[in-house]
């Protein structure tokens, strides 16, 4: 790149000046960086050394920033310099924080320093400023798929902010399961009971907005696009684009026949709670039988067929279903006949929960702590269980027995379950039993309904997190589903109650615009917040192996006719997985590519094999860490001197390449460090992580063919939290380079 | 009083749960108890009673009505409050066991055997006599209540203590015959009988 200007700018400050040679840093920038202006400051980030650099950019074309100073992750607010690009060498958390403050040190420590102005004059060599692509779309509408409580607040909270709403249900009038209800359990104040659900005010304020297109009767045939200009075609013909979705498709209850142990459809006088509210609804409160008599014993059975190790059964537990017992208890106490609730635990969480209870137990309610063995159902209905306080078997004689069974969400096709089962029948090629069995449940998977038809490579629907329910991590990003600007609320994300639907209604569709308004300006969205860089390819170089649509998380690669990949920028969540995965080579970012990193590990001054000064890689994913790293410097842990850091957007961005280069110019050792993978992922970028190490399980052969001990090439998974093992995963690198000795490879 | 314990099984035929909040002091609470069992894990009795307090609640909602009044469990309480302190409910528990201890009582079906009811007996029929507590003759008491010979036993072993406490005054052997009254024996009287037509109206009223 001919216009390249490089800038170099080393800070003296934080004691950088008393531990390193800055004379020397600055010609290493110069002469072996190449960089034009080499430059050293007192205190870089204060008011006069942002001031050096920004008149450098305006007057002497400087075009790539290298800052030599804090860590990348420090003083980000200073060093915000636009129309540039910004290469950080980390000489404080990364050298001199990290090695001992004696003279026996002080070459190496320098060599450190030496070696990180190189890599970021490298990393600045290749980089260009990101510009949002010509995709963007601004579409300040949104879709809600799901009329019940969690769909009617998300499109009542969307048109409260000026959004315009799609809103598409499948039933021919909006409320879903709420509305079936009786009363609800109050979002506030325990105390007061029952409550009633709100849902025809709630109903009537959605017909009557004007910023809401209801479209009853109707589901969605087909999803296109990507945010900020989604397609969408419904089954009644009508169509639309919006710039994002919530996907608010709710629950259907556990099917009792499944349990006929307890009674489950051998007697129309067991029921599951859904059922029992919909009788009580249709007698205005009075609890009667099937065969019309006032019912006077309700037994509740908590528990029934989930939280269960039974084949068939769930084995999660559904958060409303003990409240929702209380409450319709409290239906029978109030006309005026006897409930018990045979519980294991009764869970009602928050203090309203806990109040609402209490209130249970007021109204008289009897709470028995029971294990239900069984429920005879041949004539009148009696409930054999355990006391587990009393520890006896013992039973009760019911009129009516409520079983309080699961959530099971409606989250459509399993689109990686189905992947799955392919791959099985595939590998069970020969073995006829294992091949029907693998049919069977490819056949289950595609008889689900898809919710949103997306017509995506990777699938009519959204990934599945776990059980079935549609979310990408519980915890650390709710709503964020694995399709960028679709988010799931309610439910069909987790087992949850009203007041937890509504908040989370709140939730997604805050993100829904968030996204709409994100994609309009070409960022990427959660994790990589506000990045304007996107995947381009080099076409001619294309193998149209589909690597990169196969491994993408997020499901943003399509292909098209020809299978060339089709980037969809705002579907991106700039993890560079795709980057990882390619075998040619021909993913980058504006400023992130193969490149940007092959060069700074190119760039690492090599000692030859006499000197003993072995080189160890060390490619760190910056979410975890990398921080980790600097919170090691912060609390001053030593680590090796041979370390050469490299921070990766996700492990999963690593291309092999890196690794063979690096083994092929010298480097002693390579250590990985990624994030928890599988089941219980702490991958940002969901299975990043997990790529990274499936490609990296065959790194050996690569070793092997280059002559070379298979110890040289470590992956760990490790967390934020880990300061004290990741210096040490390092040093145990130095040493396991002692024992097998140096690399032959250095030249 | 079997007459009343007959009164209140036709009553309350079966709902024990029933006849406990109406009947025993502080009887409501017994519903609210959420079976947590920080009760029994904070009771100092803990390893002494057949069932703890939370148990007790759990069997009265079984309808275990024998069971329960006639439990020694309620008697070993020592009022110690912990329970009561620790009860996250704020159920009054030591106030329960005392009023189901009571209502066992009241209904003849307190065991018979158990000490502290022995205790609550002597103690009764003293203070009702003079109007005050006679110290000695609850001590002779308490030493013959396991009959004649167990009582001979007992004097012989706590014979040097009591040496002891005659030679420094601290116990005169007088007492026995007769001791110290309060000053208006028959205002005692005439309170306890007044209790007492109380509690028949009381009865009564539940016989129906």
């Amino acid at each position: 790149m001919s216009d390249n200007k490089i800038g170099a700018y080393i800070c003296k400050g934080c004691g950088i000046e008393d531990r390193l040679d800055i004379n020397q840093l600055v010609m290493t920038a110069t002469r072996d960086g190449k960089a034009a202006i080499g430059k050293e400051h007192e205190f870089l980030c204060n008011a006069e050394g942002v001031k050096m650099i920004q008149d450098d950019i305006d007057n002497e074309g400087v075009n790539k920033v290298v800052i030599a100073a804090c860590s990348r992750r420090a003083k980000t607010e200073a060093f915000n310099f636009e129309g540039v690009t910004l290469s950080r060498a980390n000489i404080r958390e990364g050298v001199i924080w990290i090695r001992p403050e004696d003279d026996e040190h002080q070459e190496t420590t320098q060599e450190m320093a030496d070696d990180y102005v190189r890599m970021a004059c490298a990393e600045a060599k290749f980089m260009t400023p990101p510009a949002p692509s010509e995709e963007q779309g601004l579409t300040r509408s949104i879709m809600v798929v799901g009329g019940g409580v969690s769909g009617m607040t998300s499109a009542l909270e969307a048109a409260a902010t000026g959004y315009t709403v799609e809103l598409v249900e499948k039933n021919d009038a909006l409320g879903g399961n709420v509305a079936q209800l009786y009363k609800r359990v109050p979002g506030k104040n325990g105390l007061q009971g029952p409550v009633d659900t709100g849902m025809d005010e709630m109903i009537e304020a959605v017909n009557g907005n004007d910023k809401i297109n209801v479209h009853t009767g109707a589901t969605v045939a087909k999803t296109a696009g990507a945010p900020g200009r989604f397609s969408v075609e419904l089954s009644d013909g009508s169509n639309f684009t919006v710039g994002a979705i919530v996907q608010a498709t709710g629950f259907t209850p556990y099917d009792i026949n499944k349990l006929p142990d307890l009674g489950g459809g051998k007697s129309p006088d067991v029921m599951d709670q859904l059922g029992f509210e919909q009788m009580v609804k249709a007698n205005g409160g009075a609890i009667k039988k099937s065969d019309g008599s006032d019912a006077q014993n309700v037994v509740f059975v908590q528990c029934a067929g989930q939280r269960s190790s039974k084949e068939g059964e769930l084995d999660y537990y559904s958060g409303h279903c003990c409240a929702t017992s209380i409450k319709q208890a409290m239906y029978v106490k109030q006309a005026g006949g006897d409930a018990t609730v045979l519980f294991d635990d009764l869970r009602v969480p928050g203090a309203t929960g806990e109040d609402f209870y209490r209130c249970g137990q007021e109204n008289g309610v009897t709470f028995s702590k029971g294990a239900v063995s069984s429920v005879d159902a041949n004539g009148s209905l009696k409930v054999n269980y355990k006391d587990l306080i009393l520890d006896e078997d013992t039973d009760i004689d019911a009129d009516i027995v409520v079983l309080a069974t699961g959530m099971l969400p409606n989250s459509g096709v399993d689109v990686e379950g189905l992947l799955a089962a392919e791959s099985e029948r595939g590998e069970a090629v020969g073995d006829d039993e294992k091949v029907a069995a693998a049919e069977q449940k490819i056949e289950f998977i595609k008889s689900r309904e898809s919710v949103l038809n997306l017509d995506y490579r990777q699938g009519p629907d959204m990934p599945q997190l776990t059980k079935g329910f549609t979310d990408s991590h519980f915890i650390c990003f709710p709503y964020e589903t694995r399709r960028t600007g679709i988010y799931a609320a309610g439910p069909v994300r987790r087992p949850m109650d009203i007041a937890q639907t509504q908040e989370d209604a709140a939730g997604a569709t805050l993100k829904a615009i968030q996204a709409c308004e994100n994609s309009a300006l070409g960022r990427a969205a959660h994790p990589r917040s506000g990045d304007l860089s996107f995947p381009s390819f080099r076409k001619e170089g294309c193998t149209q192996c589909k690597r990169c649509t196969v491994e993408c998380p997020f499901g943003a690669i399509n292909e098209d006719e020809n299978g060339y990949p089709q980037y969809n920028e705002a579907r991106c969540r700039r993890c560079g997985t795709c980057m990882g995965a390619c075998p040619v080579r021909v993913i980058s970012f504006e400023n992130y590519s193969v490149d940007t990193v092959g060069q700074q590990i190119k760039n690492v001054d090599i000692p030859d094999e006499f000197d003993e000064k072995p080189r160890i890689l060390v490619l760190a994913c910056e979410n975890d860490a990398y921080p980790a790293l600097d919170m090691a410097g912060m609390t001053r842990q030593e680590y090796s001197p041979w370390a050469r850091v490299v921070p990766v957007r996700c492990l999963g961005s690593t291309n092999l390449i890196w690794v063979t280069d690096a083994l092929n110019s010298g480097y002693d050792g390579i250590v990985l460090l990624g994030c928890q993978k599988g089941e219980n992922y702490q991958c940002h970028f969901v299975r990043g992580s997990e790529m990274a190490h499936i490609r990296m399980s065959k790194v050996d052969e690569t070793l092997k063919t280059l002559n070379l001990e298979e110890e040289r090439v470590a992956t760990y998974e490790v967390s934020i939290a880990d300061i004290e093992r990741i210096p040490q995963l390092i040093n145990d690198m130095e040493k396991t380079v002692e024992e097998i000795g140096m690399s032959p490879f250095k030249f | 009083m079997s007459d009343m314990n007959q009164a209140m099984i036709e009553k309350y035929r079966s709902n024990f749960l029933k006849e406990v909040e109406a009947n025993v002091e502080e009887g409501h609470w017994v519903k609210m108890c959420m079976q947590c069992g920080v009760c029994s894990g904070s009771c100092p009795m803990q390893n002494h009673w057949e069932h703890p307090p939370q148990e007790i609640f759990m069997m009265i909602r079984a309808n275990k009505r024998d069971e329960v009044l006639s439990s020694t469990s309620m008697w070993m309480c020592t009022s110690c409050y912990n329970c009561i302190a620790r009860c996250p409910r704020g159920l009054p528990i030591t106030h329960i066991m005392h009023g189901l201890a009571s209502y066992g009582k009241r209904l003849g079906l307190a065991p018979k055997e158990q000490p502290t009811v022995k205790f609550g007996d002597i103690f009764w029929n003293s203070i009702v006599q003079n109007g005050r507590v006679n110290e000695l003759k609850i001590g002779v008491g308490l030493y013959f209540k396991d009959g004649f010979a167990q009582g001979i036993k007992n004097a012989l072993a706590g014979k040097e203590l009591g040496m002891a406490m005659m030679k420094t005054k601290r116990m005169n052997p007088m007492e026995y015959f007769g001791g110290h009254k309060c000053k208006d024996r028959s205002g005692i009287a005439k309170m306890l009988k007044k209790a007492e037509e109380f509690e028949a109206e009381h009865v009564a009223k539940f016989g129906k």
